[in-house]
């Protein structure tokens, strides 16, 4: 009897630790030059917060030793004026001779290329009953001075334009220009201007649609947030009642050909009684339809578990709710202490479970529809809008609630399809595989 | 052809306790015969049904583990209450973890079940199949093996085995005639109550009174089974169904007060 014993152990002891000591240490912890062992054990080779640079580590300068090097205060000139302008700053001067060539910053004095036309080409190609000459001249003239800037080009441009039209002209103009100048059209057909001409109509209403988004109130968001959800879930609702639907048919069909239970047949499993439960529930036929698609296709299988049975079914019932609806009525189920899953799923079981998520579905419909008829009541003129798809959620608490007490909650079989390691894999050893870790189903 | 069409009400279908009282009149049950030649008389709108326990035991070896024999465990599909399956299913496959030799196991006659010695926790595949006259497709179920418990953190126990069980139950709509007549008294089947005008081929006599339902002797494991009680959870959904029924009531209520309510406000504002 050892320690090992006490603690339940195999009595093998392990070969790694040993290993894992020899091994180097890992290229990240190792200490950075230029730091001291001692120092660096401080930080417990946590980085440090202030960067300290070691100078050894920086790249050396290279100066060869005949430089001399001056700053001195000198006078330019920029080539991108066209005044002339003498401005003075410091040089680098090396022995003694300072740099020569242009101001190194001109370079960034970028203009744009505004095409000129001759009267010929105006008269030729350029004509615009909307433009006179005039007026296409001043928008060129101004085009260049402010280098394209149209919303500044616009407020001084004499007669009252749009941007948007100002820019039409002037690149209509250009692309004209362009394309009648070009001897082949394959020249120029790379040519942006020539490319991606300029669509006015598109233009305005993208900046319509933009500043009408942007002037959007709040409230105006929600609403029509509301309205396409709202409609997701009528376009949802119909697809599954369509779906079901077309899943009924073949099965009908194929029970008797003489077609005489084609009216019973499938309505078995949706019985009346279910029907008066979930009055007040808009959605309620496409339930009982996709129920009724369920069952018949479960009848298809020559053989299935009680369990996919009822996942099937309620599925089926809860087609039309929405994924938060669902997600409540299993939040009601363990507050009532009731398995998501059963644990004993007879059929009459079963029937009961699903019953009882029918009932959870018409009473969160009921909780939803007073609440909207006590705010309409209250200001009706903005009832719709102001009651989201959440109702008050703890309107209703079963008497026995504790909350956070969970029904331990089977977890699902074929999710687990993590392949543990079996028998015969000698090389890690027994106890580091002991986690409890797994979620693993209870019972 | 022959066609054989008759109205039964399902007023007993099986012998659960608690069993929901189906309002629908039972559907025509037909019995559709071509030319007297096909052998499966296909028997509509009735379900037979096999309640089955699926799971793992695991016993911890203690002094006599070794590193990759720590446990020694075992992998079952048997009748709810332990009954004989061997009626229904033919045959059964465990899967096992890939690093077993011979991963596939197997099992052609009943006990099935499978008794292993490993080390580690992986997900087995169980796959079953039926004899002839029952289903020609299987059944795959999944389990995870449990070796450690994880409600019970102490030291391991050589005596109290950790045992992880699912309850479920092997439905056969529409079961064929012979299948029917075959297990119409087995006591791992639960068949509903047939029309009294159903004629079935005499099915086998001997053994009918031998067995009962809950007979769970003579299983070197039967002590450590897990009991399913319907009752109980049949209980707790009734309960469960009653708080909420209260209170759609009240909801309807208040409702219809408030509907009720609200024109009566309009005309005392005009």
């Amino acid at each position: 009897m050892d320690a090992k014993d006490i603690l339940g152990l195999p009595k093998i002891s392990l070969p790694i630790p040993q290993e894992k000591k020899s091994r180097p240490q890992k290229d990240s912890q190792r200490k950075p030059d230029g730091i001291s062992r001692e120092v660096y054990a401080l930080t417990g080779g946590v980085a440090p917060l202030m960067p300290s640079v070691d100078v050894n580590q920086l790249k050396k300068r290279h100066q060869p030793e005949n430089e001399k090097i001056t700053w001195e205060w000198l006078a330019f000139t920029n080539s991108a004026r066209k005044d002339n302008l003498q401005l003075y700053h410091w040089v680098r001067v090396v022995n003694g001779t300072p740099p020569t060539g242009d101001y190194s910053f001109a370079k960034y004095n970028k203009s744009v290329d505004v095409v000129k036309y001759t009267d010929e080409e105006y008269e030729k190609h350029l004509m615009d009953p909307a433009w006179t000459k005039e007026e296409t001249d001043q928008l060129f003239d101004l085009c260049e001075r402010f280098d394209l800037r149209f919303v500044v080009i616009a407020d001084r441009f004499s007669s009252s334009r749009s941007v948007e039209e100002l820019k039409n002209r002037y690149y209509s103009v250009s692309r004209a220009v362009l394309i009648a100048r070009a001897p082949s059209p394959a020249d120029i057909s790379g040519h942006p201007l020539v490319k991606e001409p300029y669509n006015i109509s598109q233009e305005i209403e993208r900046k319509r649609a933009l500043s009408m988004v942007l002037s959007q109130t709040k409230h105006q968001e929600r609403k029509d947030a509301e309205v396409i959800s709202e409609a997701k879930k009528i376009s949802e609702s119909r697809m599954a009642a369509k779906a079901a639907q077309d899943a009924e048919l073949p099965v009908t069909s194929s029970i008797s050909p003489e077609g005489v239970e084609k009216t019973t047949a499938p309505v078995d499993t949706a019985s009346p009684s279910n029907m008066q439960v979930s009055v007040g529930v808009a959605p309620l036929m496409s339930m009982a339809e996709n129920a009724a698609a369920a069952a018949a296709s479960l009848r298809m299988l020559r053989v299935y578990l009680r369990t996919y049975a009822l996942d099937q079914m309620v599925q089926a019932a809860s087609s039309s709710a929405g994924l938060r609806t669902i997600k409540r009525v299993e939040q009601f189920l363990q507050e009532l202490k009731v398995n998501l899953k059963p644990k004993v799923p007879t059929k009459a079981v079963c029937a009961e479970h699903l019953e009882l998520r029918k009932e959870i579905l018409t009473l969160l419909n009921l909780q939803k529809l007073l609440q909207n008829k006590e705010e309409g009541s209250s200001y009706r003129e903005s009832s719709y809008t102001e009651t989201p798809e959440t109702p008050k959620d703890r309107a209703f608490i079963p008497d026995s609630v504790s909350f956070g007490a969970m029904s331990a909650e089977r977890v699902g079989k074929r999710d687990q399809k993590r392949k543990g390691p079996g028998r015969e894999a000698p090389s890690s050893p027994a106890q580091s595989k002991r986690p409890r870790k797994l979620k693993a189903t209870d019972s | 052809m022959t066609r054989i069409s008759l109205l039964s009400d399902q007023n007993d279908s099986h012998s659960h306790a608690g069993e929901e009282s189906d309002s629908t009149p039972h559907q025509m049950i037909e019995i559709e015969d071509e030319d007297n030649k096909s052998p499966t008389k296909k028997i509509k709108d009735l379900e037979v049904c096999v309640p089955i326990v699926y799971g793992t035991m695991s016993f911890w070896l203690g002094r006599k583990a070794t590193e990759t024999q720590s446990h020694m465990w075992t992998v079952y599909v048997r009748g709810a209450t332990n009954e004989d399956l061997g009626v229904v299913i033919k045959r059964v496959v465990f899967q096992l973890h890939p690093s077993f030799t011979n991963a596939r196991r197997v099992v052609e006659s009943p006990p099935f079940e499978l008794t292993e010695r490993g080390w580690g926790e992986f997900e087995i595949a169980i796959s079953i199949f039926f004899h002839d006259d029952v289903c020609d497709k299987q059944l795959d179920l999944f389990h995870l093996l449990k070796l450690y418990s994880e409600v019970e953190h102490g030291p391991l126990s050589t005596k109290k085995p950790v045992i992880v069980e699912s309850y479920d139950e092997i439905v056969f709509p529409d079961p064929s005639e012979e299948f029917l007549a075959r297990v119409l008294n087995h006591p791992s089947v639960i068949v509903p109550q047939l029309p009294a005008t159903l004629n079935l081929p005499p099915g086998p006599i001997e053994d009918v009174h031998e067995k009962k339902r809950g007979d769970t002797k003579d299983h070197p494991l039967g002590q450590w089974f897990i009991r399913f009680s319907e009752a109980d959870e049949l209980l707790k959904l009734a309960e469960a169904r009653q708080q909420v029924q209260n209170y759609i009531v009240k909801l309807r209520r208040r409702l219809s007060m408030l509907e009720g309510s609200a024109p009566t406000l309009k005309t005392s504002v005009s």
